[in-house]
C-alpha cells in the first residue's frame, strides 16, 4: 500500500498529508485531521452526511479517493462560521428548529451553503431537490427547508449592508 | 414554597421554545458522536464472523487461519462466554454457541490493528453449520407443526409479567378477557373482520452502531458506545459476564438517530466480550449499513386478525384480536410490545366486551426490538382501517363514528384502568377541522384523485412498572446550575426541556443551566433507558425535585444568614430576594462559598447539590388470564392525525398533499420542540405508509442498503404539515407534560390508508403503498386498464 504525499487546502488553511492509495477523502478527514464534523453514515455515497465542498462543489467525501484531491479545496462544516459568526445557514437552522439528532445536520449544512453560492434565490422546490442526497431521518425536512429559504434571504440582507 | 413551583410569580421558560441547548455545537461540527472520540495508536478494530444460515447447528469452528494472521489480537467464539443475556427474557448467548438462529446472528469476532485486517480474519474463519427448517411466518411459528427454535425456552430467566409457552415458539402470550364478546356479537348491527400484514422495517438512524470496549487489568470494563439505554447496558452486560455493574462503566456521547435500535443491548455485549480477550486495549466495533439493515434490532413484522362490531348507532360493542408478532430469533423487547399491544389492543375507543390473544412467536428473521411507537403503529395500522370501515358498513361519518366511541375522561380501558383527564375527542374535532373534513377538493389533473383520511392513536409508555428517574442540580460559582441525568439526547430535545425545567424550578434565567455530557453511568444518576416518550415525565419530575431541593437549601441558607423565614423568600431570574426585607443577593458566589455572617461569626451555607428521583408506584399487575388489573400504565397519550392525498391513476404514485398532527401532551414545555416531533415523527410514518419494507426472503434481507430500502426524503414530504397542540394536564407530570415522541408516527399508516380508500375506493392491503403495488390493486379492481 503504497503512501502518497498531498498538499490540500481545507477550511482556508493549507494541510500537508501522507495517505494511503484507497484512502477515502472522509477517512482522511476524520482518522488523520481530526475533522469529526463530517459523519459516516453509510460509507457508499447513499446517505450524505459526509458532504463536504470540493471545490466548490458538494461531494459524497466517502466516494471520492483522498489521493484525487492533491492541490484541492476543501470546505468541511467546521469552516462554515467565520471567526466565531455562525454561517447564515447555521443560524437559521437553529433559529427554525432545524437539528435534532445532529447527525445529518453537518452534510445538510455544506449542501444548502452550495445551493445558495450558485442559486442566491432557491425556491423550496429547488430547496427540496438539492437535499435529496442528503437523508434526515428526525425531522421530516420541513424545518430545514424552512431555515434554507431565510438563509438565502438573511445572506443578501447582509450582502446589502456592505 | 419549596413544594409548589407553580406557586412561583417569577416568569420561567415553561411553555417558552428556547432554542435547543445542543444546536450550536451541532451546527459546527464540535458536537461528539460515538464514533468522533479519539482512542490514539493503542487503538484495535473489531469485525464479527455471522451466520450466513437462518437456522443451522453450529458442528465446527476453525478459527486457527485467523488467529494466525498477523495484526490479529483476539479471535473470540461462543466457547468464550456462556452467560445469557436480554432484557426482560434471557435467551440468548453473546456469541452463538450451539445454533445460529437468523441470518447474520453473531459466531465469532476478531480484533486486530486495522479493520482490513479484522475483515480478512473474519474471512478466515471456517464454520461448519448443519442447516435445520426455518420459521419464517409467525402464524405458522405459533403452530404445533412448526420447528422449535428455543427448545429450552422454559430454563431461561424471565420476568415475572411475560409469559413463555416452553414446547412451543410463543415466547409471550398476552390475553385480553374483558365482558362477554361471544354474547355481543348477536347485538351488532355490524360486524368486520380483516386480516393485516404489517412488513419489517428498519429504524435507520443515520449514524450508524458503534462502540469501543477497553477491559482493564482487574476486568472492569469502560465502553463508550451510541446508546439510548446506558443503565441498562451496564445493568445486562454485566450481569451476563458476571460481574458488579458498579465495574461496568458505560459513556454515551450524542446519539446520531436511536428511534428504539439503540436502546438495550445489541452489538455493544460483541465489543466488550472481545475486549475482554486484549486487556488494555480500546476495541472498537462499527456497524455497517449493510449490518445496519439485517443486524441491528428490526420493527417486528405483525400478523393481525381484527374482529369489531358495533349497533345501529354506530357504538362499538365487541373487538375479539389477534396479533402475531414476528419476534425473531430472540426477543430483546418483542415479548414487551406483545404485551404493550394486548394491553392497548382495544385501539383508543371505548369497548365493553374485548378478547385479546397477542403472541410473541419466535422465527428465524432478525431481532424484533423497540422502534418508535413500540407496537403501536403497527396494531394501528389495522385497526384504524378497520373502523373505517366498520363505520361505513352503519353509514357513519367516520369522524362522527370516531367521535361516539373514542376514549374519554373516566372510561373504563381495556384492562379494567380508569381513563384519566384526555383530550383526544379534542385532537380529533380540531384534526378534522383542519384538513376540511367533509370537502372533496378537485385534482391537480384530470388523471388524479383526491381523498382525506383520518385516524386516532393512543400508547402509553411500556415498561416495567418501577422504571426509575433521577437527576442531579450542582451550583456552580457564577451562579450557573450544571443539571446531570442519566437520560439520553438523541435529537428529540431532552437536554433542552432538562434545561428548562431546572431552571424553571430552581428559579433562574435558562442562560444559566447546562447539562452535563456526555452521560457515564460512573458519575450521571440513574435514569432506567431513553425509550418509551417517558424523560419529559419522569425524568422531568426527577429534575424538578432536585432543582427544588437545591432551591430549599439556598433558600434555608439565606434565611439563616438574614435572619429571615424562608416564606418570605424567592428565588427569581438568579437572585435570592426578600418580601419581606426587600434584600436581594445574586446566587454567584453563595452557592459554593456560602455567606459569611456579620461581625466575623462564621459563615452559613456551603455547595449546593440538589438531587431528585422518580419512580411510578402505583402501576399494579395484570391477571395472566384476563389481562385486568387496576392500573396497567402509567397513562396515555393520544392524538389524531389527517392527511389529504392525491393518486396519479396512471403510475398508482401516491402523494401526501397534506397533513394535520393534533396530541394531547399534557403540557408542551417547547411548543416548538413538540411540533418538530410531530413533523418528523409524521415524515417517518409517512414514510413507513408509502416506501418502506424490509424485504425478507427465507430470512434473507434483500434490500440492506438506502438504494434498496428507500426512506422518504426531502422530495417525499408534504410542503405543509398542520401541528396542533392539545394540553391536558396529566395528574403526575412535570407542569402537566407527558411525552410526544413516538405517538407522532403512529397513526400515520392508517390515516394515508384511508384516504387512499376515499380517494380511489379500494384497500391496498399490506403497507407500503408504493406506486406498484397500488396500481396492481387498481388494476385489479379494474379501476385502471392495461
Amino acid at each position: 500500500m503504497a503512501n502518497h504525499r498531498i498538499t490540500l487546502k481545507i477550511n482556508g488553511e493549507y494541510e500537508q498529508v501522507d495517505v494511503p492509495s484507497q484512502m477515502t477523502l472522509l477517512q482522511m478527514l476524520r482518522d488523520k485531521l481530526a475533522f469529526t464534523g463530517t459523519k459516516n453514515g453509510c460509507n457508499a455515497g447513499e446517505c450524505g452526511a459526509c458532504t463536504v465542498l470540493l471545490n466548490g462543489e458538494p461531494v459524497n467525501s466517502c466516494m471520492i479517493l483522498a489521493v484525487e484531491c492533491q492541490g484541492a479545496e476543501i470546505v468541511t462544516v467546521e469552516g462554515l462560521a467565520q471567526d466565531g459568526v455562525l454561517d447564515p445557514v447555521q443560524q437559521a437552522i437553529i433559529d427554525h428548529g432545524g437539528v435534532q439528532c445532529g447527525f445529518c445536520t453537518p452534510g445538510v449544512l455544506i449542501s444548502a451553503r452550495a445551493l445558495i453560492n450558485r442559486n442566491p434565490h432557491p425556491t423550496p422546490d429547488e430547496i427540496s431537490e438539492a437535499l435529496v442526497g442528503n437523508l434526515c431521518r428526525c425531522t421530516g425536512y420541513l424545518r430545514i427547508v424552512d431555515a434554507i429559504q431565510d438563509a438565502a434571504a438573511r445572506q443578501e440582507s447582509l450582502a446589502a449592508r456592505l | 414554597m419549596t413544594s409548589q413551583i407553580e406557586a412561583t410569580s417569577a416568569p420561567h421558560p415553561i411553555g417558552d421554545s428556547v432554542r435547543r441547548v445542543d444546536a450550536r455545537e451541532k451546527v459546527v461540527g464540535s458536537a461528539m458522536f460515538a464514533d468522533d472520540l479519539q482512542f490514539g495508536a493503542g487503538l484495535l478494530y473489531a469485525r464479527i464472523k455471522r451466520s450466513h444460515l437462518p437456522h443451522a447447528l453450529i458442528k465446527r469452528i476453525d478459527t486457527s487461519k485467523a488467529r494466525a494472521l498477523p495484526g490479529v489480537k483476539a479471535v473470540v467464539t461462543g466457547e468464550d462466554y456462556a452467560g445469557h443475556i436480554g432484557l426482560y427474557l434471557q435467551d440468548r448467548f453473546i456469541f452463538c454457541r450451539d445454533r445460529v438462529r437468523y441470518v447474520g446472528d453473531p459466531v465469532a469476532g476478531v480484533a486486530a490493528v486495522s479493520e482490513e485486517i479484522a475483515e480478512q480474519a473474519v474471512e478466515l474463519i471456517e464454520v461448519e453449520y448443519e442447516p435445520l427448517p426455518g420459521v419464517f411466518d409467525p402464524e405458522y411459528g405459533a403452530s404445533p407443526e412448526a420447528p422449535l427454535l428455543h427448545p429450552d425456552l422454559g430454563q431461561y430467566e424471565v420476568a415475572n409479567f411475560i409469559f413463555p409457552e416452553p414446547g412451543t415458539n410463543i415466547s409471550n402470550h398476552f390475553r385480553i378477557r374483558k365482558g362477554d364478546v361471544d354474547a355481543a356479537w348477536a347485538q351488532c348491527a355490524a360486524i368486520v373482520e380483516r386480516k393485516y400484514r404489517i412488513p419489517h422495517v428498519q429504524h435507520v438512524p443515520i449514524e450508524p452502531h458503534v462502540a469501543t470496549a477497553r477491559v482493564d487489568e482487574n476486568g472492569k470494563v469502560r465502553l463508550w458506545g451510541s446508546s439510548q439505554s446506558p443503565f441498562a447496558q451496564r445493568n445486562l452486560i454485566a450481569k451476563s459476564l458476571g460481574l458488579s455493574q458498579s465495574d461496568v462503566q458505560v459513556i454515551a456521547p450524542y446519539v446520531g438517530g436511536g428511534f428504539g435500535c439503540k436502546a438495550g443491548v445489541s452489538m455493544e455485549a460483541l465489543a466488550v466480550a472481545i475486549a475482554m480477550k486484549v486487556k488494555g486495549r480500546p476495541v472498537k466495533l462499527r456497524l455497517t449499513r449493510e449490518e445496519e439493515f439485517y443486524t441491528a434490532f428490526v420493527r417486528q413484522g405483525l400478523v393481525a386478525y381484527f374482529k369489531m362490531g358495533c349497533d345501529a348507532q354506530g357504538r362499538l360493542l365487541a373487538m375479539e384480536n389477534r396479533f402475531y408478532w414476528d419476534g425473531g430469533a430472540y426477543t430483546e423487547y418483542g415479548v414487551n410490545i406483545t404485551r404493550a399491544a394486548g394491553y392497548s389492543s382495544s385501539g383508543p375507543y371505548n369497548v365493553p366486551n374485548v378478547k385479546t390473544d397477542s403472541y410473541c412467536v419466535y422465527t428465524n428473521h432478525p431481532v424484533g426490538g423497540p422502534m418508535r411507537g413500540f407496537g403501536m403503529p403497527e396494531m394501528h395500522a389495522g385497526l384504524e382501517q378497520c373502523i373505517d370501515e366498520l363505520a361505513l358498513a352503519v353509514h357513519m361519518d367516520p369522524v362522527q363514528f370516531r367521535k361516539i366511541n373514542c376514549i374519554k375522561t373516566g372510561d373504563t380501558l381495556v384492562t379494567g384502568m380508569t381513563m384519566h383527564a384526555t383530550g383526544l375527542s379534542e385532537c380529533l374535532t380540531r384534526a378534522a377541522e383542519a384538513i376540511g373534513w367533509g370537502r372533496k377538493e378537485p385534482p391537480s389533473a384530470p388523471n388524479k384523485r383526491r381523498g382525506k383520511g383520518i385516524a386516532l392513536m393512543w400508547k402509553a409508555p411500556a415498561m416495567p412498572p418501577n422504571a426509575g428517574s433521577s437527576a442531579k442540580v450542582a451550583l456552580n460559582e457564577d451562579g450557573t446550575v450544571t443539571v446531570s441525568v442519566g437520560g439520553q439526547e438523541i435529537g428529540q430535545g431532552s437536554f433542552t426541556i432538562a434545561a428548562q425545567m431546572a431552571a424553571a424550578a430552581l428559579g433562574v434565567p435558562i442562560d444559566w443551566v447546562r447539562v452535563a455530557t456526555p452521560l457515564d453511568t460512573n458519575y450521571s444518576p440513574y435514569e432506567w433507558q431513553t425509550v418509551a416518550s417517558r424523560l419529559t415525565w419522569s425524568m422531568g419530575n426527577a429534575i424538578t425535585a432536585a432543582a427544588r431541593d437545591a432551591r430549599r437549601q439556598i433558600l434555608e441558607m439565606v434565611a439563616k444568614a438574614w435572619n429571615e423565614n424562608i416564606e418570605d423568600l424567592d428565588i427569581i431570574d438568579g437572585k435570592v430576594i426578600s418580601y419581606k426585607s426587600e434584600e436581594a443577593i445574586s446566587l454567584k458566589n453563595i452557592v459554593i462559598y456560602g455567606i459569611p455572617l456579620p461581625n466575623d461569626q462564621g459563615w452559613v451555607g456551603g455547595p449546593v447539590l440538589g438531587r431528585g428521583s422518580f419512580m411510578p408506584t402505583y402501576v399494579t399487575g395484570l391477571d395472566a388470564e384476563t389481562g385486568q388489573g387496576p392500573r396497567a400504565v402509567v397513562h396515555y397519550t393520544t392524538g389524531a392525525q389527517a392527511v389529504e392525498v392525491e393518486v396519479d391513476m396512471d403510475t398508482g404514485r401516491v402523494r401526501v398533499l397534506r397533513g394535520v398532527a393534533a396530541f394531547d401532551v399534557g403540557k408542551a414545555i417547547n411548543p416548538e420542540m413538540v411540533r418538530a416531533q410531530m413533523e418528523g415523527g409524521f415524515v417517518q410514518g409517512l414514510s413507513t405508509a408509502l416506501f418502506e419494507s424490509l424485504q425478507l426472503k427465507e430470512g434473507v434481507l434483500q434490500n440492506p442498503s438506502f438504494v434498496d430500502y428507500r426512506i422518504a426524503t426531502s422530495t417525499d414530504v408534504p410542503p405543509d404539515i398542520e401541528t396542533i397542540i392539545v394540553e391536558v394536564a396529566q395528574d403526575d407530570g412535570p407542569w402537566g407534560a407527558r411525552g410526544i415522541g413516538e405517538h407522532a408516527m403512529v397513526p400515520t399508516i392508517p390515516a394515508i390508508a384511508n384516504a387512499i380508500y376515499d380517494a380511489i375506493g379500494i384497500r391496498v392491503g399490506a403497507p407500503p403503498y408504493t406506486s406498484e403495488k397500488v396500481y396492481l390493486a387498481m388494476l385489479e379492481a379494474g379501476l385502471v386498464e392495461e
